[in-house]
C-alpha cells in the first residue's frame, strides 16, 4: 500500500493540504481517517453475510476571534476538500465568541510508540475469515445439547489510520488495526429460550480464541434455562466484568473537565475528597497497549497519557482537553475524543481499576446471600451520569451460602452512582480489556436494591 | 455521473445516479451466478447547531455520499460499500459484492431497468437549505432565555437544531428503478435544575418528516419551559419504588413500551431464527382482546416515514395486533422471498454503509374507550410514568426494560410525588396481555432513534392513555 493516499502519510498529505488553504486570521484544524472494514456472519453452517467495506472521511474546523465552524464529508475527493473547509468558514460567524475557543497547540508531549498495527491482519485471505466464522457457528450450536440456535456468529475486523494537522503546527498519525469474534447463542429447554454471548478481540487473527468464544456463550445461554423472578429486597451484588466495565465506563465518563465545568458532573465540587472506597483506583490510559481503545495521540493530535482520575478512593482528576484546559486554566490531558464528523469532545478512553488478590471464585465463596450479574439492560434509559441515579434490568444467579444457585431474570439492580462507589467492598483479580472505553472485572457492591417480584 | 443540484421538487426526483450505470454495475454484480443484485445510493446533507452553556457552540455541516451493492445467492449474501461514484468506484464495489455470492457458472446477464416507479416523495414547503443560518441559531437563543426564565433553579441548558435532507435510489436486478427524498427537522432542549437534593435533568425534543416548517406550529419557547418544568419539579422527586405494581403511561409515552414488548419481536428476521418469543405465534392471541397495533409508514410528517423503504417497497400501513390476536409480523425482502410473500416496507439501513435489515417506522397502539382520569382514579397503588426514557428487548425471552424521565406515585387513586429516575422491567408476552385499561386520548411520542445490530434510524410511536396492570418497577425505595 506504500504511496496510497489511505496510509498515514497520504492522509497527512491530505490534511496538510487543506490546512494550507487557511487564510489570514484563521486557524484551520483538519482530520482525516481512512478504514477497511470485512465482516462475516455464519449462519446454519452457510455464510450469511459478508461484507467489504471501505470508508474515507474529512473533517475541518475553523477558528477566527474565538469562534468556530465546522464541516465533514464522507469522502476525501478533491472537490469535497475544497467544500468542506468553505462550509466550515461559513459556519464560523454563527458562533458565540469565547475566549477559550482555539486550536490545540503541539505540547512538546512525545506520543508513546504503541505496537497496535499488524501486517499480517491487512494481508489475512477473505477465504480464511470465512472458515473462522463457520467453525464459531459450528462450535457454538454443538458445544451443549440444549443449545437450539445461533443467533449470530460473526468474525469482523478493521484496518484503519487517521491524520491530524493544524495552522497551529501540529502533525500527528496513527493506524491501527483489530479483529474480534462474537457468538450470541439460544439455549432451549421444556419450551423455554435463553440467550448468552461470547467474544473476544485482538490486533490479528491469531489473537483469537475460537473455542473460548462458542464456551462462553454456550454456557452464558445454557446456566440461565429455569431462571425465575428473584423476590425484591436489598442485597450483596456481584458485578462480573462485562457489567462492571460499563459502570466503570459509566462512572469515569462523568470525570471530565467539559461536565464539570457546564455544570453536569456530579462529581464537579469533589475534588481532593473521598468519593469512593478506599479500594477503588481509577486510572484512564490510552497509552496501555493492551487496551482495545488503545491510542498514542488524541483527537486534537496530542500525545495521550496516563491519568489516575481516582486513587485510594480520593478524586484526584478530571480529564481534559485543549478547549477545557485553557478554561480550568491548566494542560490539556489528552483526552480529546471525536470521530472525523465532529468538534472534539473530552472524555475517557481506556479506563481500569487497580485489580484485587481473590479470584472471582473466592469473592463469591465469602458471599452467603447475593446475587451474581451476569448482564444488564437499559443502561442508556435508567442511568442518569447527571443526577446519579441508576437502574438497569439485570440477569444473572443466586448466591447460596458461597455457592452459585439458581439462574434469575427479569428483575432490576438499582442505587446511585455516589452509593455504589462507597458500598464497593472487593474488587477481583480478574483485570482484562474489554471491547469497551473500560476494562472489566469483578466487583462485591454491598448493597444494591434488587426489584422482582 | 453524479446528478447533483436539487432546487425545489417538482414532481420526480431525478435521481442520483444515470439509470445506463446502475444497470451496468447490476450487470457486473451478477457476473458470478448471484440470483438478486441492488445498488443502493444515498446522499445525505445534514446541519446541526448547538448551544449550551449560554454560547452558541458550533454550527455543523455534513455530507455523506455512496453507494451500497449486495448480491444475494442461496442464503448467503455479499455486500461491499462505496463513497467512489465513479463507473471505476461502482465496479470494484460490485466485484467485491460479488465474490461473496459466486456459484461458479457465471456468464452474462444483462439487466434492463424498467423506468422510474413508486410513490413521490412527500413535498416539503420550506426546504431546511434554504433558511439562513441565523435563523436557525436563533431558535436556539430563544429556546435557551425561555427555559432559564422558568425558574431560578435552572443552572444549565443546552439545545440542538439539527436538519437533514436524504436523497436516495434504488435499482436492483429485476428491473426496479425508484428512489425518495427524505428531509427531517429536529429541535430538543436539555435542562438541569439543581436544588438541595443535588442535579436533575429534563429534556424535550420534537422532530418530523419535514422542513423548517416546522417551527409553524412548534413553540421553542413552549418546548423549553417544558424541558425546564421536568428538570424542577424532579428536585422534590423522592426514590422510586421497588417491585410489581400497575403502571399507568401517559398519552404519547407509551409507545416505547410497544416497540419493545413486541415491536421488536415481530421483525421476520428475529422469527425466521427463533430468536423471538412471538415466532410461530401468528392468528394466536397474544394481547388483551382491546389491543390493536399499528405499525405504519406512511403517517405524514410523522418521524419514521418516508415514501419507500431503503430496498425501494413503497411504505405501508401494516396491522400487526389487531383485537388481540397476532396477525402478522414486519417484512424485508429477503425474508419475504424465503416465504414467498411480498414485503412489507420495512427493510430500513441506516445509510449506504449498512445492509437492509426489518424495522420498524411509526408504531402505535389504536385508541380505547376508558377516560384517563378514570384510569388512575381506579387504581389504588401505582406509578404514572408520563415521559418515558429508551428502552431495550431481548427477544429470544421477551425480558425488556424501559426507563421513565418522568413519573409520578399513585396513591389512592391520585397521582402524588415525583419519583426519581428508572428502569421498569417486563416480560412482553405477559405486559401485552395485561393490559385492562386504554383511554381514548391518542397522542404520538417523542422522536426517536432505533437502534439494532449496530443501526440506527428514525421511527416514531404514538399510544393513548393505558394501564399494564403488573410490571417491574426498578427504583429503591422499600
Amino acid at each position: 500500500m506504500a504511496g496510497s493516499r489511505d496510509d498515514e502519510a497520504g492522509l497527512l498529505a491530505i490534511a496538510e493540504s487543506v490546512v494550507a488553504m487557511a487564510v489570514s486570521g484563521e486557524d484551520v484544524e483538519v482530520v482525516v481517517a481512512h478504514e477497511r472494514e470485512t465482516e462475516v456472519r455464519a449462519y446454519g453452517g452457510e455464510v450469511e453475510t459478508l461484507t467489504s467495506a471501505e470508508s474515507r472521511g474529512i473533517g475541518v474546523r475553523v477558528v477566527r476571534d474565538g469562534r468556530q465552524g465546522f464541516a465533514y464529508a464522507g469522502t476525501l475527493d478533491a472537490d469535497a476538500l475544497v467544500e468542506v473547509i468553505a462550509e466550515a468558514r461559513d459556519n464560523v460567524e454563527f458562533a458565540t465568541p469565547d475566549e477559550h475557543c482555539a486550536v490545540a497547540e503541539p505540547d512538546g508531549v512525545l506520543a508513546a510508540d504503541l505496537d497496535l498495527y499488524r501486517p499480517v491482519l491487512v494481508d489475512y485471505p477473505a477465504e480464511e475469515k470465512v472458515a473462522i466464522a463457520l467453525e464459531l457457528e459450528l462450535l457454538t450450536r454443538s458445544a451443549d445439547s440444549r443449545i437450539s440456535g445461533v443467533e449470530t456468529a460473526e468474525y469482523g475486523d478493521s484496518v484503519s489510520a487517521s491524520a491530524v494537522a493544524t495552522t497551529t503546527g501540529i502533525r500527528s498519525t496513527s493506524r491501527e488495526t483489530g479483529c474480534f469474534l462474537s457468538a450470541y447463542a439460544l439455549a432451549e429447554q421444556d419450551g423455554e429460550t435463553q440467550t448468552g454471548f461470547g467474544f473476544s478481540l485482538g490486533r490479528e487473527p491469531g489473537d483469537l480464541d475460537v473455542a473460548k468464544v462458542a464456551a462462553e456463550a454456550a454456557e452464558r445461554s445454557t446456566r440461565m434455562l429455569g431462571a425465575v423472578k428473584p423476590a425484591s429486597g436489598r442485597i450483596a451484588v456481584v458485578l462480573d466484568p462485562w457489567v462492571s466495565a460499563q459502570f466503570l465506563g459509566i462512572v469515569a465518563g462523568t470525570l471530565n473537565g467539559e461536565s464539570v465545568q457546564k455544570g453536569r458532573s456530579l462529581f464537579a465540587d469533589r475534588l481532593g475528597e473521598e468519593v469512593a472506597s478506599p479500594l477503588l483506583t481509577l486510572v484512564d490510559d490510552p497509552t496501555d497497549p493492551a487496551a482495545t481503545s488503545a491510542t498514542a495521540t488524541d483527537g486534537e493530535g496530542l500525545a495521550t497519557r496516563r491519568n489516575v482520575l481516582i486513587e485510594g478512593g480520593r478524586l484526584e482528576r478530571f480529564v481534559h482537553n485543549s478547549q477545557t484546559a485553557r478554561r480550568a486554566g491548566t494542560v490539556s490531558t489528552g483526552s480529546a475524543v471525536r470521530g472525523y464528523s465532529s468538534t472534539p469532545g473530552v472524555g475517557v478512553r481506556a479506563v481500569s481499576v487497580l485489580g484485587g488478590d481473590r479470584t472471582p471464585a473466592q469473592l463469591v465463596s465469602g458471599i452467603d446471600d447475593g446475587v451474581l450479574v451476569q448482564g444488564v439492560s437499559g443502561l442508556h434509559s435508567g442511568v442518569n451520569p447527571v443526577s446519579g441515579d441508576f437502574s438497569t434490568g439485570a440477569e444473572g444467579l443466586r448466591i447460596r451460602g458461597g455457592e452459585l444457585a439458581e439462574p434469575i431474570r427479569e428483575f432490576t439492580i438499582a442505587s446511585t452512582i455516589q452509593k455504589m462507589l462507597t458500598d464497593l467492598v472487593a474488587i477481583g483479580d480478574d483485570v482484562h480489556w474489554l471491547p469497551m472505553r473500560a476494562a472489566g472485572v469483578t466487583l462485591v457492591i454491598g448493597e444494591l436494591t434488587v426489584s422482582g417480584v | 455521473m453524479v446528478v447533483d443540484g436539487d432546487g425545489p421538487s417538482k414532481g420526480r426526483d431525478p435521481g442520483l445516479l444515470e439509470p445506463d450505470l446502475l444497470a451496468e454495475t447490476l450487470s457486473m454484480a451478477m457476473t458470478t451466478g448471484g440470483e438478486f443484485a441492488e445498488v443502493f445510493v444515498e446522499d445525505r446533507r445534514s446541519t446541526s447547531a448547538v448551544l449550551d452553556d449560554g454560547r452558541i457552540e458550533e454550527l455543523s455541516s455534513g455530507r455523506d455520499r455512496g453507494a451500497g451493492i449486495r448480491v444475494i445467492l442461496g442464503e448467503t449474501t455479499g455486500f461491499a460499500h462505496t463513497a467512489d461514484l465513479s463507473p471505476a468506484g461502482l465496479r470494484a464495489a460490485a466485484e467485491a459484492a460479488s465474490a461473496a455470492a459466486r456459484s461458479g457458472d457465471g456468464g452474462v446477464h444483462e439487466v434492463t431497468l424498467d423506468g422510474p416507479s413508486g410513490p413521490s416523495p412527500a413535498v416539503v414547503s420550506v426546504l431546511p437549505a434554504d433558511v439562513p443560518k441565523a435563523r436557525k441559531v436563533e431558535l436556539l437563543q430563544r429556546a435557551d432565555a425561555a427555559a432559564r426564565s422558568t425558574d431560578g433553579a435552572i443552572s444549565q441548558v443546552s439545545a440542538r437544531y439539527g436538519d437533514s435532507q436524504r436523497r436516495i435510489q434504488i435499482a436492483n436486478s429485476e428491473g426496479l428503478l425508484t428512489g425518495d427524498r427524505q428531509i427531517r427537522t429536529l429541535f430538543s432542549v436539555s435542562c438541569v435544575a439543581s436544588g438541595d437534593t443535588g442535579l436533575q435533568t429534563g429534556r424535550e425534543s420534537v422532530g418530523h418528516t419535514v422542513g423548517f416548517e416546522l417551527f409553524d406550529w412548534v413553540d421553542v419557547d413552549d418546548l423549553a419551559r417544558r424541558a425546564a418544568g421536568r428538570a424542577i419539579t424532579k428536585l422534590e422527586a423522592v426514590p422510586a419504588p421497588s417491585g410489581e405494581m400497575p403502571v399507568v403511561v401517559g398519552p404519547g409515552g407509551g409507545g416505547v413500551l410497544f416497540h419493545e414488548a413486541c415491536g421488536h419481536g415481530l421483525e421476520a428476521d428475529l422469527v425466521a431464527k427463533s430468536a423471538s418469543v412471538f415466532a410461530g405465534r401468528r392468528g394466536e392471541v397474544v394481547a388483551a382482546p382491546t389491543v390493536s397495533l399499528i405499525d405504519d409508514g406512511t403517517m405524514v410528517g410523522e418521524w419514521g416515514c418516508f415514501a419507500v423503504d431503503d430496498e425501494g417497497r413503497p411504505a405501508r400501513r401494516n396491522v400487526l395486533i389487531e383485537d388481540g390476536v397476532l396477525t402478522d409480523y414486519m417484512w424485508d425482502r429477503l425474508r419475504a422471498r424465503r416465504e414467498g410473500r411480498e414485503g412489507s416496507g420495512n427493510g430500513r439501513r441506516q445509510s449506504y454503509r449498512h445492509l437492509p435489515m426489518v424495522r420498524m417506522t411509526n408504531t402505535y397502539l389504536e385508541g380505547g374507550i376508558d377516560e384517563p382520569d378514570a384510569i388512575v382514579a381506579g387504581t389504588d397503588h401505582g406509578v404514572y410514568v408520563a415521559q418515558l426514557g429508551g428502552g431495550q428487548v431481548n427477544t429470544a425471552t421477551g425480558d425488556f426494560v424501559f426507563g421513565m424521565t418522568e413519573a409520578y406515585l399513585i396513591e389512592d387513586g391520585r397521582l402524588t410525588a415525583p419519583i426519581r429516575e428508572g428502569n421498569l422491567i417486563g416480560n412482553g408476552p405477559e405486559a401485552l396481555l395485561a393490559i385492562d385499561a386504554i383511554a381514548g386520548d391518542f397522542a404520538m411520542g417523542s422522536p426517536g432513534t432505533c437502534g439494532k445490530d449496530g443501526q440506527g434510524v428514525p421511527v416514531g410511536d404514538g399510544t393513548p392513555t393505558l394501564r399494564v396492570a403488573r410490571l417491574t418497577v426498578g427504583g429503591t425505595a422499600a
